[in-house]
């Protein structure tokens, strides 16, 4: 669904991401892994077409995204930080948002009600808590309803109660065939979510695998151990 | 677009800067009307004013809010809309926004005091002096990510558009005062939109007499059909050039 062919990008000295090439496809749910600056958002914003690579291509459904845009109603994005106009309301952000994508009436709500965001449609962007800002930004992410999910950090500011619907939602959507790319340091908590790891280091892919071939060629039980173990013998 | 463009007006007209602006313009417009019984001492009076205030205000106001719209820039980026078009409804709102005040705040008294013709061309000369302080501070806005720094550059600009220029055109004619120089003055005031405007509108005020030789100088390159052409496309290249940089730049950043 999203092929990655040799990607590069350098922010003035630094290499934020170096030929990289990743084949994703439908129905997966994908743990994109490595430690502070090494290359995640940088590597979803380019899928995105928020940074635009110095080499190399991003194809989506067949296409090349260069200088397109259609491709990204079908992608449901959470940012890390979300950044949205300190004086807009939360009904007037999700009303915009609704109005630029010329969607259909039949909208996936259900974050939008587990969430109670209809108590606090009147609370402007500025006053809101990163927790409620996250809560926005993953029901804006839903819905939709993408053919792919791009959440960048989703749980992190979250309360626990919160973090599970959303857990419980992306289940979901990864069974409904959906193609799901998230970052988390959070290791445990993806557990039982993820069918692939991809991890990155300095800008570039150490490793892209099935989970259980994983667990296979490490003989450990959960994705943690065998990255810990990766990195510790470094025979990636 | 127009979708964008809705969100755009909505958000400049709830901001009360554009609001306080209108009022300022009316209250200068009104009262030097009202003080000067000549009318075309008013005018004058006005000139000076609007050519000063309106690209402050334009260039000011714009870069300002250019920056503050970086969160909205970045909500948008990640739908799918062109980035040309988030840009261009930005520019369209506050081009819209910054031309409505001027004529709401001294298009109308012009209208009612001066004569219409003198009236028209003063609009026309104040929207395009707006439009075009719009576009060069969303050049400078691009140019630099750093706030401070693209507010410092579109002070500057207005700056040398508005006082140095004037000041070295005035060198120039100093220094060269021996030869013939005066074509070349009035080409190099191409240089410059506000200088433009400012001989536009003496011309109508038919004021140019004042200025001697260079006066007829003026009158004979400006005064004919052909000279209103020339000198309204040259406005407009003042328009289009800045946000044409601007755009290109908008279209290869990294959000």
């Amino acid at each position: 669904m999203i092929e990655i062919n040799n990607i590069s990008k350098n922010f003035g000295k630094l290499k934020a991401l170096q030929q990289v090439s990743l084949q994703l496809n439908k129905g997966e749910c994908i743990a994109l892994i490595g430690p502070n600056g090494c290359g995640k958002t940088t590597l979803i914003k380019t899928i995105l077409g928020m940074v635009l690579p110095g080499s190399g291509e991003i194809i989506f459904d067949g296409t090349p995204i260069k200088n397109s845009n259609e491709y990204r109603k079908h992608i449901g994005y959470m940012p890390q930080i979300g950044r949205y106009p300190e004086n807009m309301t939360i009904g007037q952000i999700i009303k915009m948002v609704k109005e630029i994508r010329k969607s259909p009436d039949a909208l996936d709500d259900e974050l939008f009600n587990r969430f109670k965001l209809q108590e606090m449609l009147d609370k402007k962007m500025r006053t809101l808590s990163g927790g409620t800002t996250q809560k926005v930004s993953a029901t804006l992410a839903f819905m939709f309803y993408p053919k792919v999910l791009i959440l960048d950090e989703p749980t992190a500011g979250l309360d626990p109660i919160a973090a599970l619907i959303l857990k419980e939602k992306i289940i979901k959507a990864r069974n409904n065939g959906c193609l799901v790319l998230i970052t988390s340091h959070l290791l445990s908590e993806l557990e039982d979510l993820v069918s692939q790891v991809i991890f990155m280091q300095d800008g570039k892919l150490v490793l892209h695998k099935n989970v259980n071939d994983l667990k296979a060629a490490t003989q450990k039980s959960t994705i943690a151990h065998s990255i810990v173990h990766l990195l510790q013998t470094e025979n990636v | 677009m127009i979708r964008i463009l809705k969100y755009v007006v909505i958000d400049i007209l709830k901001n009360k800067t554009v609001m306080a602006y209108t009022i300022l313009l009316a209250l200068i417009s009104w009262s030097t009307f009202s003080l000067e019984d000549n009318v075309d001492k008013g005018l004058l009076t006005i000139l000076n004013i609007v050519l000063l205030t309106v690209p402050l205000v334009s260039v000011l106001f714009t870069t300002i809010y250019v920056y503050n719209s970086s969160e909205f820039i970045e909500l948008l980026v990640s739908h799918p809309i062109k980035r040309s078009v988030i840009w261009k409804a930005l520019f369209t709102g506050l081009s819209v926004s910054m031309v409505t005040a001027y004529i709401i705040g001294t298009g109308i008294p012009l209208l009612i005091f001066a004569g219409w013709g003198t009236a028209l061309m003063m609009i026309a000369a104040g929207s395009l002096l707006s439009v075009i302080f719009v576009s060069i501070a969303f050049l400078s806005s691009i140019l630099t990510r750093d706030k401070a720094k693209g507010i410092g550059i579109s002070i500057m600009l207005w700056l040398y558009f508005a006082l140095l220029f004037d000041a070295l055109i005035l060198f120039l004619f100093f220094q060269f005062s021996d030869y013939p120089i005066e074509k070349m003055v009035v080409m190099l005031s191409a240089f410059s939109p506000i200088d433009m405007c400012r001989i536009l509108i003496l011309l109508r005020l038919d004021v140019a007499a004042m200025l001697g030789y260079t006066g007829a100088v003026f009158q004979n390159l400006f005064g004919n059909n052909m000279g209103w052409v020339f000198s309204f496309s040259l406005l407009i290249i003042w328009i289009i050039v800045p946000f044409y940089f601007s755009l290109r730049n908008f279209k290869k950043r990294d959000l």
